[in-house]
């Protein structure tokens, strides 16, 4: 929870959202972009994911950094993948396809 | 080097570790304190304290948010939960701290309704979806996860949803810093700043470390080789005689922080005049609580809290390895009654706790100081 995963941007949703679709380890969910709509975040982007909401844009070498940081960590990593991955009624992408990896 | 090879980049280890070796040999015995678990994490998992010399010690600090909730705010949650029409949601490893009397999972055995989310968000949709039911956040988390608790409140407020509330747990970082800069008997040579919350807050919370206590600090990224460049920068700065709060991590951490973030924070929460915290007791304008614009959707202006203050198990040390007084395993229960699977402590509970790293990748190492020629 208080470590970020990196994530990828793969779909910006319409404005009022404020929100976009990002990918975590084949995994896609719609998360928060409020925090960085500012930086100008667009697809492809790769930003730090706490709870939810893309907190920091990030450049691809450091989310590599990121991922291998959090792969270390096994266990915690697992979980927050977990967790990022669970459905929730009325949340996230309903029917949206795992990317294949 | 065992340990060299696995990072990414092993030349530049070797670099930092000659630095910090020829650093450390001119300097006395120095203790630094990483205050943020996952630094805890990567020292432990990549063996970083074999790599440096004797004399430099690295102590764990108080950065794991789910280590620092009290019992008594474990109950006063228990006691939300099981309210008639009440829905908890919490993130998963809160699910087995300790409380009083009990833990939220038993809670939930006992026919409370508390589901484990990813986000808060995922609570509001979820009192968005279900009217009928008295929807409470269990909010905890450093100034990380404090925006986003922030920015659901905001939304909950715009989309007028009624029967959604936030239990606040925030805490920050910096006061109990201070703390323990305070606490008698604890003499650090400098902190390795934390890194996503400095991504947050910025580097301007610390100066006080330099300005007060005259001790460097300088906010790290989690790589190794972050880690070890963190070490050198506090050396090379107490070699020289300086006392400054540095940034390793600019790859992230900008020194003004996010103002997006901060100015959201700002927005919905205030400090609380104190707050306890497991192990550490009461710190001051060490935490947060909703402003009053956001009445309506603070849990604790909704509900009766029990709101006893609850003393940890005799057994537990957390506060001490919390406060980097002892190490994980100088704990008497550790790793014998208090395991991952059965905890007396929030350390060995969340497993960003210290106690949790430990017991994980530390134990074949005890008491490390493996000559770095030799491994
Ligand atoms: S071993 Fe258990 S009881 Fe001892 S400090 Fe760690 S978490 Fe607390």
């Amino acid at each position: 929870m208080c470590v970020g995963i990196p994530a990828q941007v793969v779909e910006i949703l319409p404005a009022e959202k404020k929100s976009a679709i990002v990918e975590v380890e084949g995994v896609r969910r719609e998360v928060s972009i409020v925090i960085v709509l500012d930086d100008g975040v667009k697809v492809g982007d790769w930003v730090l994911l706490h709870v939810g909401f893309a907190m920091s844009i990030i450049d691809e070498e450091e989310a590599e950094a990121q991922l291998d940081f959090m792969r270390m960590l096994g266990g915690v990593y697992e979980e927050e993948v977990e967790a990022f991955s669970a459905d929730v009624p009325g949340v996230g992408v309903p029917g949206a396809e795992p990317a294949p990896s | 080097m065992k340990f060299v090879t696995e990072f990414r980049d092993p030349e530049a280890a070797k670099v930092l570790i000659a630095e910090i070796a020829e650093l450390a040999a001119g300097q006395p015995a120095r203790k630094f304190m990483e205050a943020c678990g996952g630094h805890t994490h990567a020292i432990y998992r990549h063996g970083i304290e074999s790599l440096l010399p004797e004399s430099i010690e690295m102590v764990h600090g108080p950065g794991c948010p789910v280590c620092v909730i009290p019992m008594g705010r474990i109950d006063d949650a228990i006691s939300i939960a099981s309210q008639d029409g009440v829905t908890m949601c919490c993130f998963g490893d809160l699910m087995r701290v300790p409380g009083g009397s009990s833990t939220l999972l038993e809670a939930k055995a006992k026919g409370a309704d508390i589901r484990v989310v990813y986000s808060p968000l995922d609570a509001l949709a979820i009192a968005e979806n279900e009217p009928d039911r008295n929807v409470v956040f269990f909010a905890v988390g450093f100034e990380t996860t404090a925006p986003s608790t922030a920015i659901t409140a905001m939304q909950a407020r715009e989309r007028n949803v009624s029967n959604f509330s936030i239990f606040c747990n925030h805490v920050t970082i910096v006061p109990p810093m201070k703390a323990i800069l305070d606490s008698p008997g604890m003499e650090l040579d400098g902190f390795l700043g934390p890194g996503h919350v400095s991504a947050v807050i910025g580097t301007g919370p610390y100066q006080f470390v330099s300005r007060e206590y005259g001790l460097p600090l300088v906010t790290t990224g989690f790589e190794p080789v972050d880690i070890l460049q963190g070490v050198a920068m506090l050396l090379r700065q107490l070699a020289e005689g300086r006392a400054e709060v540095e940034n390793q991590y600019k790859r992230v951490v900008r020194d003004g922080g996010n103002p997006s973030a901060l100015k959201m924070l700002g927005e919905v929460f205030e400090l609380r005049p104190h707050f306890e915290w497991r192990g550490l007791g009461f710190i001051a304008q060490s935490a947060l609580t909703l402003k009053d614009d956001f009445a309506d959707w603070d849990a604790e202006k909704h509900f009766e809290l029990p709101g006893v203050r609850v003393a940890d198990p005799k057994a537990c040390q957390c506060g001490e390895v919390l406060k980097g007084a002892i190490r994980p395993w100088e704990c008497k229960v550790f790793g014998t009654a208090c395991t991952p699977e059965t905890p007396i402590g929030t350390c060995m509970v969340s497993s960003e706790g210290a106690c949790a790293a430990y017991f994980n990748y530390g134990r074949f190492r005890a008491k490390k100081r493996i000559p770095v020629t030799s491994a």
